[in-house]
Parts: structure tokens; sequence; C-alpha cells
């Protein structure tokens, strides 16, 4: 039987699992019927609820301007699958082809999608992280809690780590009327993602709206009432604070857990799959039935020297969903790249945040348009003499400029003359990103080096 | 042919009926030099990237000596220029200020809030073609409706609505690059100096005694001079725009009697109808007055910089290579991001009153007047080559529903 035949089966009659059951799989699966796959469809996910959309978790629905429960996703088209909700996948057994489930079952596949995302990195002391008041911010249901926290009588807030799920939080509780304090390890709010120089600009704003902002502070532990209620926070500076909630927003961590042992790439910095979505296994072999998208995938991409990109990023896990869902049922030349340029935004403070690219990438920045001191600019990240990222301050409408830019490895420093640029010549200079290995919110863009396996295989020499 | 000729026959009168196979062989280059060394570009993904590129500016002071300056008021006039023909971040800055008053995020319900009275004067124009067996749709029914919505966005009184009706007139003709036959300029110029004086009286009213309208909110944050450039460009860009928005639709529907019987059925069908006709036959048809700051490789072309830029929006929006089968009229077009528009950060500010105006006049249109048929195809147009639209669109009617 050819390989084409083979597809052909496939589409018509193949089983395709999807594990992990939110936007990227929900677009892939959109995506295999709009692509014609008419065989069986099981989507597989730990939440109870069908696909929601996590960005108004940290922005509207905390406001009560969009109930949590009103967050479901829009369907492009039925899709008419078997939904195997509020069952988390425990294994995956790559010889049978099947994913085991946590209660037991097994679903076999012909091709598995894997979709499983991240998770809110919790609070390091446990029994603290359980007190009444501490808080993550990932799913509907942390949203919902919070915001009824929130709502209800509650004197200081403090937000642990400046990153942007962070800063949203922080902006929404302003926006509610509620003191803030917000405690990040690094020197400015945003940093990992956008360096100093930006995160300066982020520092001003937090505090010209109210945010007690306290940089390069770490928290050192959270303490209780005798009932089990957060009271205070304790920080690196000998300080303490009185607080009723935490909210602990210090980055992500993979959904990789259940496919250890499973001979899959598959560890703490994500899945390694290859530029179709194709997951490697640990020997760096890649699979032909094992796709990854979404937050929990890491891909290779020409344009950053073909390192691994992590990308925790709403526009990547539909791009990359849908390349994956269309290379699962395609012959090989059919098969297409993901090389989906790293764009992001967040709306914090009355500000429009976006970004184009790497940025942590630069090594040197330039304000190209407008003006950091009014909080309305854009500025261009250069890398080795290139343009490799921009991101804006309410200046969104740019970005798809840059973007050709970057794409089109343009020299940087852009020394043609614009429209709301403020100088004559441009002045390169440093974006302050902090030292990668310091521990801080983490940035939503991850470098994650160039092998697909993070297991070392040893090398053993044929014998002659 | 030679270059150049293209230009004058987009402008020439006599194409302004149809100019559609004239933008169809414009793509054929999609960046072209004119012989006055400005360029014309026609293709959708060059105009929509070019209306993104902070390199294309809408001042037009930018523009070397012996170029026109469209927008640029004499400099012994004093007044500045209104928004649409500055850059940031002058113009993000009014842009901001005038929209704080008049849409989203500070204002989300102030248009939904003139949808009553708009309502009801589409439904006494159309009472008034009670007993007619024949009716002009530009004249009685397109023509009246958006001045009245700018009167109100801006808090005229109702007495003063009739000149702006003349002024509006005399004004759109003034956005032709090759006007003239409308006794133009002169006339226009007339139009703005006694407009100019009316709305100095009344901003000076709004701000002693605030009533509705965004004069009123905006009298303390602005100068009078910024508000009158701001009030006159709205007129000029939200009346004959919107008068043509209207216009076509009919014109079309009428030349498609199968879509007009589902919309008869489908009042749903509206939606997708009104943003096809802003695709199909566009109010604005292109923009003559960007100005490149620097040298932009674009298409395989060095546009350089100081040179005019005209982007063909009615071209663009009938690129083969971005919609299908471009040349029909397909409401059930997917995906139709149309640049009727525009894009970018000058992008339509009157975009959603304009769907307002839209969407009240032309189900009610259809859902009560009982059509026999164009009684001119191809109708009257007026002069102008970028506000394009008939003069007048008369039309057989049978009856009229209540
Ligand atoms: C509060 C918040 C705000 C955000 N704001 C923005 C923004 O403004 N802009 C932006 O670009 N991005 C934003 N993001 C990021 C964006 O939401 C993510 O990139 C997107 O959700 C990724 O989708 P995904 O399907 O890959 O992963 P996820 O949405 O994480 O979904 C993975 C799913 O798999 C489930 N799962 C995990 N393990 C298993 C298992 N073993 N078995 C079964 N199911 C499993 C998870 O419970 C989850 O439902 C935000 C995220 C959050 C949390
Ligand atoms: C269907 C009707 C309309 C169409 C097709 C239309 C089309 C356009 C187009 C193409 C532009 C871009 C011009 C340029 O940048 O050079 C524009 C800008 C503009 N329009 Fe409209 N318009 C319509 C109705 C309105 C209405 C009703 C108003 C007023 C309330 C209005 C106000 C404006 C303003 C102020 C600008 C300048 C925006 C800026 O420079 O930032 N328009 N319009």
């Amino acid at each position: 039987m050819s390989a084409d035949t083979d597809v052909e089966v496939l589409r018509r009659q193949g089983r395709i699992v999807v594990v992990g059951a939110s936007l990227a799989g929900l677009r892939a699966a959109e995506t295999l019927r709009d692509q014609g796959f008419t065989g069986s469809l099981t989507m597989i996910g730990d939440e109870p609820y069908e696909p929601y959309d996590r960005p108004p978790l940290s922005k509207q629905a905390l406001l009560g301007r969009a109930r949590p429960e009103d967050t479901a996703l829009p369907r492009r088209r039925d899709i008419d699958a078997e939904w195997r909700l509020g069952v988390a996948a425990a294994g995956l057994d790559r010889d049978a082809k099947l994913v085991r489930l946590a209660n037991g079952d097994t679903v076999p596949y012909d091709r598995l999608l894997i979709a499983t995302g991240t998770r809110a990195r919790p609070w390091f002391h446990p029994e603290e992280a359980a007190l009444d008041g501490v808080f993550v911010l990932r799913t509907r249901d942390d949203s919902a809690r919070l915001h009824r926290k929130l709502a209800g009588a509650v004197s200081r807030v403090l937000v642990i780590g400046a990153g942007f799920t962070g800063s949203e939080v922080a902006s929404a509780c302003r926006e509610l009327g509620l003191d803030v304090t917000v405690a990040e390890r690094g020197p400015a709010p945003l940093v990992g993602a956008l360096g100093g120089v930006i995160g300066a600009v982020a520092d001003r704003l937090q505090r010209k709206k109210g945010v007690d902002l306290r940089c390069g502070i770490s928290v050192t532990a959270l303490e209780g009432d005798e009932v089990g209620r957060l009271r205070r926070a304790h920080l690196s500076d000998g300080s303490a604070i009185d607080v009723d909630v935490a909210v602990v927003s210090l980055g992500a961590m993979r959904n990789t857990e259940w496919l250890a042992g499973s001979g899959v790439a598959a560890g703490p910095r994500g899945i390694a799959c290859d530029a179709g979505c194709r997951v490697f296994d640990v020997n760096g072999i890649v699979t032909d039935d094992i796709y990854a998208a979404g937050d929990v995938a890491r891909s290779p991409h020409p344009l950053f020297d073909y390192q691994f990109l992590a990308l925790e990023h709403w526009g990547n896990a539909v791009e990359q969903a849908e390349i994956a869902a269309h290379n699962m049922i395609c012959a090989g030349p059919d098969r297409r790249p993901h090389l989906w340029l790293p764009m992001f935004w967040s709306s914090q403070f009355g500000v429009n945040i976006k970004s184009v690219g790497v940025p942590s990438l630069g090594d040197q920045l330039v304000v190209a348009q407008g003006a950091l001191a009014e909080e309305r600019f854009v500025a261009v990240y250069g890398y080795r003499g290139r343009v490799i990222a921009a991101a804006s301050f309410d200046g969104a409408k740019w970005l798809g400029f840059y973007e050709q830019q970057i794409a089109a490895g343009a020299p940087f420093p852009p020394e043609y003359r614009t429209v709301d640029r403020r100088t004559e010549t441009l002045h390169p200079i440093d974006p302050a990103f902090p030292d990668p290995h310091l521990p801080t919110h983490g940035a939503t863009v991850t470098l994650t080096g160039h092998s697909p396996s993070e297991r070392r295989v040893a090398f053993v020499p044929a014998h002659a | 042919m030679t270059s150049g000729t293209l230009v004058a026959q987009i402008t020439d009168y006599a194409n302004r009926a149809d100019p559609y196979p004239l933008y169809a062989e414009l793509r054929g280059t999609p960046v072209r030099r004119e012989d006055d060394g400005s360029y014309l570009v026609s293709t959708y993904y060059e105009v929509r990237s070019l209306a993104n590129d902070p390199r294309l500016s809408n001042d037009t002071g930018n523009r070397p000596a012996g170029y026109a300056r469209p927008g640029q008021p004499a400099p012994e006039s004093g007044l500045p220029p209104s928004f649409i023909f500055t850059d940031p971040p002058v113009h993000d800055r009014l842009r901001d200020t005038i929209n704080r008053p008049f849409g989203p995020p500070h204002s989300p319900r102030f248009l939904d809030g003139l949808r009553g009275e708009l309502a009801k004067t589409v439904t006494e124009l159309l009472d008034a073609f009670e007993g007619k067996d024949q009716v002009d749709i530009v004249e009685d029914f397109s023509y009246p409706l958006p001045v009245t919505a700018i009167c109100r966005v801006l808090g005229v009184p109702r007495e003063d609505e009739p000149r702006f009706h003349v002024w509006a007139d005399a004004l759109a003709s003034s956005i032709d690059p090759h006007s003239g036959e409308d006794g133009g300029p002169e006339k226009a110029q007339r139009a703005r100096q006694d407009m100019g004086a009316y709305l100095i009286d009344l901003i000076e009213t709004k701000r002693r005694h605030p009533g509705p309208g965004i004069l009123s909110a905006l009298a303390p944050d602005m100068t009078p001079a910024d508000l009158e450039a701001t009030a006159v460009l709205l007129l000029v860009a939200g009346h004959e725009t919107t008068v043509n928005a209207i216009s076509n639709t009919t014109l079309t529907l009428l030349r498609h009697p199968d879509l007009l019987q589902r919309f008869q059925k489908e009042p749903e069908l509206a939606v997708p109808l009104i943003e096809e006709v802003l695709r199909y036959e566009p109010p604005v048809q292109f923009v003559p007055w960007t100005t490149a700051l620097a040298d932009i490789d674009i298409a395989g072309t060095t546009i350089p910089k100081g040179s005019p830029v005209w982007l063909m929006l009615a071209a663009a929006n009938r690129d083969p290579k971005r919609f299908q089968d471009p040349d029909r009229f397909d409401p059930d077009r997917k995906d139709n991001e149309h640049l009727g528009f525009y894009t970018g950060i000058h992008y339509c500010f009157g975009a959603p009153l304009a769907r307002i105006e839209l969407h009240l006049a032309v189900p009610e249109l259809f859902r009560r007047v009982k059509f026999s048929g164009l009684l001119e195809d191809p109708p009257p147009y007026r002069a102008n080559a970028v506000l394009r639209g008939p003069r007048h669109l008369p039309v057989a009617i049978e009856g009229l529903t209540a």
C-alpha cells in the first residue's frame, strides 16, 4: 500500500485523539473537519468545561465585564467529536498507540495531537499556597474565585510577579479601586519579556496608576491567621505588609508530566517538535503519528537561528493547531511548516501593549516612533544588525510593518524617516534584559536551545 | 498606452459610471509611476501594506514644492489642518480627544443614542414617497440622512440644519483632485468661510451653555480653531461618503433582482450585503493625498522619498489575488476584509456611525418600498472621482407599505 492510500484511509476512517481541550485542541479539531477528515475524533480534557478563552480571565472577567462562564470559545464549525471532559490523560503507550486516562480507560489512536498547554506555577510553599486568599490565575475557576474575592471586602491585594498576567491583575485591581502592592524580583515589570528600558515605562505607568510597586524584592513567606486566612506577606527586604489577597503570577509550567517514560522528547521546557509539528522522540528522531501544538510545544524557527521557540501566545496556539491538523492528514509533500512570527498583546492600565518577534533576543533597541515619556511608542529591537522584534505601547497599528521588517531581516537600526519619529538620528541602546538564568516571572517567548531532547542520549559506537 | 494617461482617464468624467476596467488595467502595474512623479498603487496587499507603513504621511506639507498639497490651509488663514491631514503625534492626540465623547471606551453608548432620531428621519423620508410612482433615491432618500446624523453628532440646532446641507455640497467637491467642473474651489472656499464663522459662534455658545453633541463636550479641551477644523472634517468626510453608500447599495440591489428578492426574505442579509457594497462600489474610490517620507521598496519598485502616493482602494477591493471572482457582487463572500473604510491609523473615524445609518436606511427602504426598476442605468454621476456616486438615481416604484 502506498503512503498516499494510507493517508486516504486515515482521512476517511482514521482515529484522531486530541489531548488538551482548549484553544489549540479546538482549533485543530475544527481544521481537521474543515479539511475533510471524516474518521473518529476524541477530545480529552481534564477540565470539566468545553473550550474557553483565557485572555479575558485576567482582564474583563476580573472587572465583572464578562462572566468567566461566558468566555466559551466561539465555534467555527461543528466538529462531531467524542468529548472526554473532566478526565486527564495519564500516560502514552507509543507501541500500542494508545492514551491511558486517569480513570483507567484507554483510547487508541492513529494520530495523536498533544495540546496540554501550561498551568500556573504554584507558590513554592504548599502550606502557604493553601491559605485562604492565595490565588493563581490560569483557569476559568481561578478567575471566578478571584473575581468573587475581589468583589468582597478586600483591604490590600499583593501581586507576586509583574509579568503580563500579574500586571494585568494589578491593573484590574486598580480599576476596581483596590489597593495593590506588586512585588517583582526583577528590576521592573515586564523585564523578562521586553527588557529594562521598556520595563521602566511600565514601572512609571503602574506607579502613576497608584500601584505600590516594589521591584528587586521577593516575597519570602505568606502568613495566615489562626483559621488559615492570609493576613501578611514577608518581603526579602525584611519588611512585611498586611494583605488579605495574594495573586501568585510567577509564570507557567508545561503540562508534560503525563508523558514521562513515553519516549517522546517532553520535559519542563515543553515538547520538542519539528517545524511541521511532529513530535521528536528522546533520540531526536521525529515521530510521524504524534503532533504537538500550542503553549506546550516548542519548535525550531529559521528566523531565530533555528533555536527551538516556546511561545505562550494565543495567536501561536491557533496557527500551530491549524498547521498540525493539516499535516496530520496529509502526505509528506503537502505538509506545511509552522513559521509563525511570535505576536503577543496585553492590555493594562489603559494601555494596549503589543509585541512581534522575539524581543528577548535583542542586543540593541531604538525608539523608532513616539516617545517613552508619553507611554506611546514603538521600540524596535536589533540582533546582530538586523531587526528582530518590536514592541509598542498604544501603537499596535504599526506592528504589521515591523513584522514585515523582521521577516525580511531588515537592517538595524531602521534609519529611514517615519511619521512620529522624534530624533534626527536614532541612538541604539542596550534593551537591558536581565540575565536569563535569574528566575523572574518568566517571559512568554522562550528560546529553548537547539536540542530537541532534554534527555541525553548515550552515544555507543557500533562495534565493527 | 503611455503612462500618465491612465490617471487622466480615471478622473475623466466620461469614465465615472464604470471606472473598473481602468482599475483592472492599473493593477497590471501594481505600483505605477505617473509622468508627474506621483505613484498609483492599485493591488490589495500593496495598498494595505502602504496604508500601514510609517514611512507614508498624510501631511501633504511633506511634499516637495510643485506638487498639490490638499488639506493644507493657506498659511495666511491661520487655520490648522484637520486631523485627517496630520501625522502622529498630532493626529493621535486629536483623534483620541475627539473620540472621547464619540465612541468606546469612554462613550460606548453615544452613537446608539442617536438611533431613535435617525430612524424617525428615515421614516419621514419614506412616508413622503406615498402616492408617487417615481422617486430620485439620491435627492429624496440618501441625501438628507447623513447631514442630519452629523448635525446630531455635533449638536447643531435643528433650525440651522438646512445651512449644513448647502455647505456639505460645496465642500465635498473640494476633495476632488481635478475639481473645477462643479464651480469647485471658489464655491468650496466660500462655504468653508461661512461655515467657519457659523461654527465659531456655535462653539462659543456651547462653551457657555453646554448642550447635547460632541462640540459641547470638546469645547473645554480643544482650541476653537481645532474644533472648527474637526467639525468641517466630519461634515466633509461623513456626508457625501454615506450618501454614496446608500445610493450605491440601492443601485447595486436593483441591478441584482435575485439578491433583492432574497434580501426581502432574509433581512439579516443586510450586514454582509452592506459590507459587500463597500468592497464592490466603495464611496471613497481612492486616497490621493499620501506622501512617501523615505524611499519605499514595494512590489519590485522603489517609490522615492517625497513622492505623492495615491492608494487606489476601489482597485484593491477588486484585486483577484485577494478576492475570488472580484467583479461579482456576492454578499455570501467569506472573510470580506475590504478597504472601503481604509486601514491603519487613518481608518475611518465615522465607520460605526456610517454603519448605523446604513443599517437604519437600507433595510427599511427595501422593506417599505416596492420597486419596479431603475429608470436610468447607468444613472448620472457626480463629477467627483474620489467620492464617486450617482448625482441622481431615478427609480420607478409600485407602492409603499407602512
Ligand atoms: C490569564 C491569562 C491571560 C492571557 N492573556 C493573553 C493575552 O493577552 N495575549 C496572548 O497572546 N495570550 C494570552 N494568554 C495566553 C493564551 O491564553 C495561551 O497561549 C493559550 O491558552 C494556549 O492555548 P493551548 O490550547 O495551547 O493551552 P491551554 O489553554 O493551556 O490548554 C491546555 C488544556 O489542556 C488541559 N490539560 C493539561 N494536561 C492535561 C492532561 N494530562 N489530560 C487532559 N487535559 C490536560 C488543560 O487543563 C487545558 O485545558 C493568557 C493566558 C492566561 C492564563
Ligand atoms: C460609508 C460611509 C463612509 C466611507 C466609505 C468612509 C470612508 C473613509 C475612508 C476611506 C477614510 C480614509 C481617508 C484617508 O485617510 O485619507 C475615512 C476617514 C475618515 N472618515 Fe470616513 N467614511 C464614511 C463615513 C464617515 C462618517 C459618517 C464620518 C463622520 C462622522 C466619517 C469621518 C471620517 C474621518 C474623520 C476620517 C479621518 C480619519 C483619520 O484621519 O484618522 N466617515 N473614511
